[in-house]
């Protein structure tokens, strides 16, 4: 029997913009690379759940509380779509879930910032789920079978995300002046760390050079954030919210914008473990998940005792 | 009691429950023991939110006084709400939030049942959509009972804790007053105090299954149907209604 | 208690039928820590949206997958048989209703 080159094998895939699924071979750093990129994505979803979870109790109409609990799920829902996908690779989520409470795995440093106000919900819904839905966008066409499927499932169910968020940004602007000046406030504090979200520029960005060559990802930092910037600076405008970048310029000549720095020490501090919430998420999280014990042991339990009971 | 003071007063206590057990299921969001279970809370929330939400809505039609649901449950005062003791207990560990919805699920159940033959047509078909949402807490409520029962000692003794500890506010479900009589005459609503013999025989097949005991019968608390609360209503209000209160002339 | 070991519990493949008379589709997975359970979360997680109207549900480690080494000798040879469809055969001119 002729010996199979996988490595060709694999190569010859990429190259064809074909799908590598969980049971074909694959080398040893693209595997790894997919478990560490979709854990920390799945585990963004879930710890992202915090901040907004934080108004629940205190939306301001039937409607409003409705929305939010839904989208909250749908966060926590995009967590378990992603979760599978790595254990496709031969992770379990114990394991995941132990490395994120053990500090070896990280999520989006975004969800560090806290939630102050409702207009925080606005503005996360807007930006921070307007700069996920474009990095997400990208990876729907991302090599690895099981999470380009997800990303099929979670950009779909995502798309009324960042409209509740924007409508709720609307709603402010177009209201008393407490409210407006709630939403100026809160999207001078989130405009940044959405902007982070997109990580270091491409000339600093440790892992782009393997992620591009295996097609997992699929356009750069820099590319992605500016496509965000271009998209939300109108929409901005259109409600009468003012950009806190006083360097923001249409340059007509490249045909898009040009901003002022980001301040790239914050987002290492924040990264090290520094951000205002780092502690407070990953307790809560840890918290959750050790009360939860018992529970996930009864269950086991019962359907032990229930599969000796059949085969008696 | 005029007619229509008798139907607001069913209305906003069949509202006022969902209103507030949806704000407590709620609280579990992101807390749940498993992941899928976080979405399922979640799932009921919702469910009672948006019940909520139609039930108030109607509760101002019957007012007439020109306002809307959110009026209903963002501007009033603790003493003017009606729900059921047990719904603003706090959520406490899993095994007390299941014990408390499969208290309040079974006696939805049973109640909404018959609503469904309501002669009031707006009732009537709230009743047939939300049966098909309690009929899925019922399910729930029993599965995890009887998994969280039916197990070690450990286990056993805190899902028996939870049962027992909310024991004195199930007397309150099937409480009947001057209202509930008048409803029931015209064939509005069921009359809750028939209830309780059908519950309990329910109550005891789940509870035998999951290897628990019923409760004995004790002191019963009361209270909610002339508005008078545990003081963790308040706490709930004061959280509900922040905005509304704080911002009075605010549009969200 | 002690002898039992803290899990996120068995992954179960969930298939979902969108309307009745459809074939099923794979959906994704989730946990469960029996058939019950996992049949509520499957529904909880994959029916938000009224998704469809059935639920099948396969433990993960029972699905036999095809090995992708086999891939050629198992699908190439069926790639020439163009005679199993119908587009191969010449019909004569004016025949109807075949």
């Amino acid at each position: 029997m002729e010996n199979i080159d996988h490595q060709k094998v694999f190569d010859a895939k990429i190259e064809q913009d074909a799908n590598i699924e969980a049971k074909d071979w694959m080398p040893e750093d693209y595997r790894k690379h997919l478990i560490r990129q979709i854990s920390q994505q799945a585990h963004s979803e879930v710890i992202g759940m915090q901040p907004e979870g934080n108004w629940i109790t205190r939306a301001p109409s039937l409607r409003a509380k409705k929305i939010l609990l839904a989208k909250i799920q749908d966060e926590g829902g995009h967590g378990l779509y992603l979760y599978s996908a790595a254990e496709t690779l031969g992770i379990g989520r114990d394991e995941l879930i132990k490395q994120l409470h053990d500090g070896n795995a990280k999520y989006s440093n975004i969800f560090n910032y806290p939630s102050l106000t409702w207009a925080d919900i606005g503005a996360i819904g807007w930006l921070v789920d307007g700069a996920a839905i474009v990095n997400q966008v990208s990876l729907q066409r991302t090599s690895y079978g099981p999470y380009s499927r997800a990303m099929v499932r979670i950009c779909k169910e995502e798309s009324f995300h960042q409209r509740q968020g924007y409508e709720i940004m609307a709603n402010m602007m177009a209201g008393t002046a407490d409210q407006q000046e709630m939403a100026q406030d809160a999207m001078n504090r989130w405009w940044w760390p959405a902007l982070m979200m997109f990580g270091p520029h491409d000339t600093d960005s440790p892992h782009t050079g393997n992620a591009f060559k295996w097609k997992i990802k699929r356009q750069s930092n820099d590319h992605l954030r500016q496509k965000f910037i271009d998209k939300t600076v109108q929409q901005a405008e259109v409600i009468g919210l003012k950009i806190p970048d006083n360097q923001l310029k249409w340059n007509e000549e490249k045909k898009c914008y040009d901003h002022g720095e980001i301040n790239w020490n914050e987002f290492y501090e924040v990264i090290n473990g520094n951000g205002p919430c780092n502690r407070q998420r990953l307790n809560n999280h840890i918290k959750a998940h050790e009360e939860g014990e018992w529970v996930r042991k009864a269950a086991s339990a019962y359907a032990i005792k229930q599969k000796s009971t059949v085969s008696q | 009691m005029k007619h229509q003071e008798a139907l607001l007063t069913l209305t906003l206590r069949l509202g006022d429950n969902p209103l507030v057990l949806g704000h407590r299921l709620g609280e579990w969001c992101s807390k749940a023991p498993i992941l899928e279970e976080d979405l399922a809370l979640t799932n009921m929330a919702l469910d009672m939110i948006g019940r909520a939400e139609v039930l108030l809505r109607y509760a101002a039609l019957i007012e007439g006084k020109n306002h809307t649901e959110d009026d209903l449950a963002y501007k009033r005062g603790e003493r003017k709400f009606y729900n059921h003791l047990i719904v603003e207990q706090p959520n406490g560990n899993f095994a007390f939030t299941i014990a408390r919805q499969l208290y309040v699920s079974l006696y939805e159940f049973l109640y909404y049942s018959e609503l469904m033959n309501s002669k009031d047509e707006t009732l009537s078909a709230i009743a047939h959509k939300a049966i098909k949402e309690i009929k899925y807490h019922l399910k729930h409520a029993s599965d995890w009972t009887i998994r969280l029962g039916d197990g070690t000692d450990e286990r056993h003794h805190k899902m028996q804790e939870a049962i027992n500890e909310l024991w004195m506010f199930t007397g309150e479900l099937f409480e009947s007053d001057e209202v509930d009589e008048q409803m029931s005459e015209l064939g509005i609503a069921p009359y809750p105090a028939d209830l309780i013999g059908k519950w309990k025989t329910e109550l005891i097949d789940i509870l035998s299954e999951a290897k628990l005991s019923l409760p004995e019968e004790s002191y019963m608390q009361t209270g909610s149907r002339n508005g008078i609360h545990t003081e963790y209503l308040g706490y709930i209000l004061a959280d509900m209604q922040y905005l509304q209160r704080a911002y009075p002339n605010a549009k969200w | 208690m002690e002898n039992i070991k803290d899990t996120q519990w068995p992954i179960w493949e969930v298939f979902i039928q969108s309307q009745a008379g459809t074939p099923y589709k794979h959906a994704g997975s989730v946990h469960g820590s029996d058939k019950e359970i996992a049949m509520q979360n499957a529904r909880d997680t994959y029916f938000r949206r009224n998704e469809g109207t059935s639920i099948w549900l396969v433990p993960t480690d029972c699905i036999v997958a095809s090995n992708p080494d086999d891939a050629e000798m198992f699908f190439d040879p069926s790639n020439d048989k163009a005679y199993r469809h119908p587009t191969f055969y010449t019909m004569p001119e004016g025949a109807l209703n075949i």
